[in-house]
């Protein structure tokens, strides 16, 4: 009964989101106050529907109703509720329904907090974003039903993927798809302005917050979907350059992009065409990152199942939308008036450059993950694009953008100060150059490429602080001051800052993990010792131990610093009962900001046991420094002239604000 | 600054970065690029020594050898076998009789070995290409396909 009443809310929220884009657009388009008017509330009602299906299919895999498909295929009765309850979107079906879930609770947003909207826009902006969920709807209802029943039904489940009975599964979706949707805010308010071909400071106004709001998640989501791979797989690596993961960098390298280059339009009124086109971009690569993971045309871990109707369905809705979207580009584009063009030695310069470079890794990355693909349906070939190609394409062209941002908030809008900025940046380049000779002369035979890396890591760090520095004039006047300063300082300013600081960090941990990182491969028996790093291992010897629904052989490490046990590490090989998959579970311990790793292999022929332990110094900072730059973008959203649905000063759009 | 020299500059970086970006490209293309391979195709035509490569199939049932923390084994495709040795912990899901792909070169006494191997990540899932290996040689069964 549940699942029917979940399924038949499912249609009425299809149904409503029909009209809901009709109504509107229509409504927009005629002028209409009486049918635009009736978006907001459908916007609401159409939330209802669909949070009240995904309510109900999380109740039947509470229940572990096996007659329902889905909890049959992805559940057991003897799972722990946790995972009964993720478990809801670890396969494709569940998985869709959240997709739609996010962009239902955006919808609603939208409609609650764009009162101050013009009503054009928002009823523009709001049936784009009901044709969006009608036709994702329509998806699920013809190809992936999540509801669908089995007869007769089974008596016990087949059990959730072992890999995904993690917390992870918990965290790392939602985020990913509050980011990913979160873009169809922006694409839904460029296609608005394209359908009334106009646009000015203030729209970039409105779109910033939702982009932001967007790009926390989506930076949120990728780094915690790293640190689950990290430590779920065993294999101590934190990115694979896999195509899904390639899938969620696109979007977010063109999401950056958009977030800087709408500064630029609200500041100065300027790259108005580049930003809409970045908006339309932004969210067709999330919907080019379903398509990737959702049809099966890839391998990767994130592949449930292959169908070939789903596929060609995703495929026609990235046609309709990506297609769809860059016609009505290509005609109304030059209905917009473009803005003026700019110094190039100024803030806007140094914008456009940093736009110029995410887009073109962007599309370096759009290119080595898509051309197996266009290879193989040419000239039937199969190759692989793996790390090197990523590495030697995105990596020198994020090494570019990194050595210039320390500079371009140091410059002022109009008409910069190149000679001020580098007088400016010079002792911190000193510093981090001093630093880097350092660490190879310290590290002898350390890797050339790891301390330019490190140069420029603590470049971008160094710089981000600089500029801190500069704008409260730390240094310059009596520190009293400087602190009265601090407090004065708009959030948005400390946002700027933080994200800065936050993307040098991660760049520090992953020049130091990808240089200074130790491995051992060992094959140990008790009483064994290895040593790594600055630590000693003792191996103790393999225990067993019982879980809820599986078995562990735990392997013990006492690890010692200096003579002193500073831990004990257990890694384990768990067996599920229910279908005898096993997982490695590595055994991780952190000390400062490296981090020591463990996984245990197969048993050898002679009784002991293999092992991988590692000692990767700063790894952490690959992860703290994209929550840093989450935080960055926390700051900057709750800034009072950000802030979403706070009244506007009248006006202002004209006048240049002041330059922050 | 005149407006044409504005934007003669604009149009300078913005080609500068662009060539950058398609020779950052280009030259990746050319030596980072690992063709996958079948065990038959191998069998017609072998792969130059050094070159890396991926093979892709089952793991031969009886096949595997483990000596230490190094690790023989057979991938067929139904057709041809062809054996891979590889040093450190196989994954997981790797076990005989189920799908495999291992990246690796031949060394200089002509034996494949491979650094990295791939099981499924699924029990329910069969990586692509070695699903169309062994519908090309005929050994596909529909009911292994069918259980996802």
């Amino acid at each position: 009964m549940i699942a029917e009443l979940g399924h038949f809310s499912l249609a009425l929220a299809f149904a409503l989101a029909l009209l809901q884009a009709g109504i509107s657009l229509w409504g927009a388009a005629k002028r209409d106050v009486t049918l635009m008017s009736v978006a907001g509330p459908m916007a609401l009602a159409g939330f209802g529907f669909v949070a009240f299906a995904f309510f109900c299919l999380v109740a039947v895999y509470v229940q572990s109703d096996f007659s329902v498909a889905s909890v049959y295929a992805n559940s057991h009765s003897a799972q722990p509720l946790l995972y009964k309850v993720t478990g809801v979107w670890g396969n494709h079906e569940g998985s869709m329904l959240l997709w739609v879930l996010v962009l239902a609770i955006f919808s609603a947003l939208v409609a609650l907090f764009s009162g101050n909207l013009p009503m054009r826009l928002r009823a523009n902006v709001l049936g784009v974003e009901g044709a969006i969920a009608a036709v994702f709807l329509l998806f699920i209802l013809t190809t992936s039903n999540p509801f669908l029943r089995l007869d007769p039904p089974p008596v016990e489940g087949r059990e959730l993927n072992p890999i995904l009975q993690d917390i992870g599964l918990a965290i790392h979706p939602p985020l990913l798809y509050l980011g990913y949707v979160g873009f169809s805010i922006s694409f839904a308010f460029a296609i608005a302005a394209l359908i009334e071909g106009r646009i000015d400071a203030a729209w970039a106004r409105w779109v910033r917050p939702w982009a932001l709001v967007a790009w926390i998640f989506l930076t949120l989501g990728i780094a915690m979907g790293s640190y689950w791979a990290y430590y779920e797989l065993g294999w101590g690596g934190y990115w694979f350059w896999d195509p899904v993961e390639n899938a969620s960098l696109m979007p977010w390298l063109a999401g950056t992009a958009l977030l800087h280059s709408a500064v630029v339009m609200e500041k100065r009124d300027a790259l108005k065409i580049w930003t809409v086109l970045l908006a339309i971009l932004t969210f067709s690569l999330s919907l080019l990152g379903t398509f990737l993971v959702r049809s099966g045309v890839l391998t990767s871990v994130h592949t449930f199942a292959n169908d070939p109707a789903r596929g060609v369905f995703i495929l026609a809705i990235l046609t309709l939308f990506v297609g769809g979207s860059f016609t009505l580009f290509a005609w109304r584009a030059t209905e917009l008036k473009p803005g003026g063009l700019f110094a190039p030695i100024s803030r806007e310069g140094a914008l456009v450059l940093n736009n110029l470079f995410l887009s073109a890794a962007a599309a370096t990355v759009l290119t080595g993950t898509l051309y197996p693909l266009a290879l193989e349906a040419i000239t039937g070939a199969k190759i692989s694009v793996g790390a090197p190609f990523f590495n030697r394409t995105a990596g020198p062209l994020f090494l570019c953008l990194l050595i210039l941002m320390p500079a371009g908030p140091l410059l002022a809008w109009k008409r910069g100060d190149l000679a001020g900025v580098a007088q400016r940046l010079v002792v911190a380049a000193a510093i981090s150059f001093a630093v880097a000779a350092l660490s190879l002369w310290l590290v002898q035979g350390g890797p050339l490429l790891a301390a330019i890396g490190l140069f420029i890591a603590l470049y971008a760090i160094a710089g981000a602080l600089v500029e801190f520095a500069d704008r409260t004039a730390l240094f310059r006047e009596p520190l009293a001051a400087s602190l009265s300063r601090v407090v004065g300082l708009p959030r948005s300013a400390f946002g700027t800052t933080l994200a800065h600081l936050g993307i040098g960090l991660a760049l520090l941990g992953i020049v130091a993990e990808a240089g200074w990182s130790e491995e051992r491969i060992v094959a140990l028996k008790a009483g064994d010792q290895v040593s790594i790093g600055q630590f000693d291992l003792q191996f103790k010897g393999v225990i067993p131990r019982q879980g809820p629904n599986w078995r562990d052989l735990v392997g013990r490490f006492e690890v010692r610093k200096g003579g002193v046990v500073v831990a004990t590490m257990e890694p384990a090989k768990r067996t599920y009962l229910a279908n005898g998959q096993s997982t490695t579970e590595a055994g991780i311990e952190t000390f400062g900001f490296g981090q020591l790793y463990a996984s245990l292999g197969d048993p050898t022929a002679d009784g002991a046991v293999s092992a991988r332990i590692y000692w990767k110094p700063l790894v952490t900072l690959i992860w703290l420094g994209g929550v840093v730059m989450a935080i960055g973008g926390a700051c900057s959203i709750s800034d009072r002239r950000l802030r979403i649905g706070a009244p506007q000063p009248a006006r202002r759009s004209t006048l240049p604000a002041p330059a922050e | 600054m005149s407006r044409r020299q504005r934007r003669l500059v604009l149009i300078g970086v913005v080609f500068a970065i662009l060539s950058l970006a398609v020779g950052l490209a280009l030259n990746a293309f050319r030596e980072s690029v690992v063709f996958f391979v079948t065990p038959s195709e191998l069998a017609a035509k072998p792969v130059e020594t050094g070159k890396r490569f991926r093979i892709g199939g089952l793991v031969k049932q009886g096949s595997l050898v483990r000596e230490g923390l190094s690790a023989r084994f057979e991938v067929t495709d139904g057709g041809a076998s062809f054996p891979v040795v590889y040093r450190g912990l196989l994954p997981d899901l790797f076990r005989e009789q189920q799908g495999v792909v291992a990246e690796g070169a031949f060394d200089a006494a002509g034996t494949f070995r491979a650094d990295t191997v791939l099981a499924k990540h699924d029990e329910r899932y069969m990586p692509k290409e070695v699903a169309d290996a062994l519908k090309k040689q005929g050994v596909w069964r529909e009911e292994s396909a069918a259980r996802k």
